[in-house]
């Protein structure tokens, strides 16, 4: 536990120092304002299909620190030097899980306030979309993540890790962008399952990665 | 606790499908120390490597008794951070404690620059903060992929010197290097006497 504290807050402070936090909020904000040029300022019509678009920026937002997560390390033996400590790669991947979701999710959060405020919608829809974030942003983080440790050894792993992330991607755009017109509750509780799966599956599978990837 | 050794029997690499060496035997008690020699190429990072438990080795076998640490060509050190935060960092993976920061610092003559960010380093100092974390961990085991490149005669010998401690306090030490090192009575090992016997002259 203290392993992955010490691991978590070196790449939390390694983040910060690139400036890669700011990248996320920048582009959401970015979309958000660049939207009512392309579809118009009419109100209903931002109001009704503002709440999916931000879903979708929130998951192109998350690709982009992607090339940063795993490839400088690995490219300058941070990884190798941790595993010569005994250390497991699945340790190296859950610390930077919670680094990478601390960094990340909570800022796309603050900054989904005065997008969602560009976009006019309103109070009831605000809370749902903050509160599907909340659920989703630790999937869209282990899904950046896992495929930031699978393209890690890779030329333009930029343009690949887009394609292997977005597929995988559907379910939560699909039931994220559900809590907003669901009344029941069904989409929310999808979302919930679809994100314990990957932050689930995230430390083993992109530890395996990194493993497979030294050879 | 067991006792320290290092024990490699029979151990090929294989590496893009060309098989770099294979029949290499070696044993290292407490104390002992091995010069890996030969052109670039060969095989001797690999080799290394294979040490550390990095790289599997294709056929043989590999023993460690005690903890291993490394370095070779890459820093991995946090390039905007200084110099002793950057050791700090790996000395608490290491459950080393400060002192044992401060003293590998003192040993590489680095104390001067623990406030100075890693990128502002030059090649040679960087080599030194390497071989300091290699100080600082308390690992028995040493594996030293070329120590010696970058550094200048001072610094050899403080390598030296380290390298003499070490060994005297019942460490090992598997240094691989093309240039002369200043090892007291390594066992040496000519990474040509391993190749393949269809390429051997």
């Amino acid at each position: 536990m203290r392993i992955v504290l010490t691991l978590a807050t070196r790449d939390l402070r390694q983040a910060w120092q690139s400036a890669g936090l700011w990248l996320p909020v920048a582009f959401l904000l970015l979309v958000a304002s660049l939207y009512p040029f392309a579809v118009g300022p009419d109100a209903a019509l931002l109001r009704r299909t503002g709440g999916g678009m931000l879903w979708i920026a929130a998951l192109l937002a998350s690709l982009l620190p992607v090339d940063r997560l795993v490839a400088p390390d690995r490219d300058s033996g941070v990884l190798d030097q941790i595993a010569l400590r005994g250390i497991g790669e699945e340790m190296v991947v859950l610390a930077r899980l919670i680094a990478h979701w601390l960094g990340f999710g909570p800022a796309l959060m603050i900054a989904t306030l005065p997008a969602a405020a560009l976009l006019k919608l309103d109070a009831a829809t605000i809370g749902l979309l903050e509160t599907g974030l909340l659920i989703g942003t630790p999937a869209l983080a282990a899904l950046g993540l896992l495929v930031a440790t699978l393209t890690a050894g890779l030329r333009s792993s930029g343009a690949l890790s887009g394609l292997l992330a977005l597929p995988l991607a559907v379910p939560l755009l699909i039931f994220g962008a559900g809590t907003l017109g669901d009344g029941s509750g069904a989409a929310l509780k999808f979302l919930g399952a679809a994100s314990l799966l990957l932050v689930a599956i995230t430390p083993f599978a992109g530890g395996a990665a990194i493993r497979a990837g030294r050879e | 606790m067991s006792r320290t050794g290092l024990r490699l029997s029979g151990v090929a690499c294989v590496r893009g499908g060309r098989l770099l060496f294979r029949g290499i035997d070696l044993a290292m008690e407490a104390g002992g120390s091995a010069l890996v020699k030969g052109p670039n190429g060969i095989g001797k990072s690999s080799l290394i490597r294979i040490c550390a438990g990095l790289l599997r080795a294709s056929v043989g076998t590999v023993e460690r008794h005690g903890k291993v640490t490394l370095t070779d060509e890459r820093l991995a050190l946090d390039m905007e951070q200084p110099l002793r935060a950057a050791l700090d960092f790996w000395a608490r993976l290491d459950g080393a404690g400060p002192q044992a920061v401060d003293a590998a610092m003192a040993a590489m003559a680095l104390a001067s620059l623990a406030q100075v960010p890693v990128r502002m380093l030059s090649t040679g100092q960087r080599k030194r903060a390497a071989l300091a974390r290699v100080i600082a961990s308390g690992a028995p085991i040493w594996l030293l992929d070329e120590p010696g490149n970058g550094l200048d005669d001072v610094a050899l010998s403080l390598l030296g010197d380290a390298v003499a401690g070490h060994l005297a306090k019942g460490g090992i030490v598997v240094a691989a290097s093309h240039q002369p090192l200043p090892l007291v009575t390594p066992v040496v090992m000519a990474m040509q006497d391993y190749l393949p016997t269809e390429e051997a002259a």
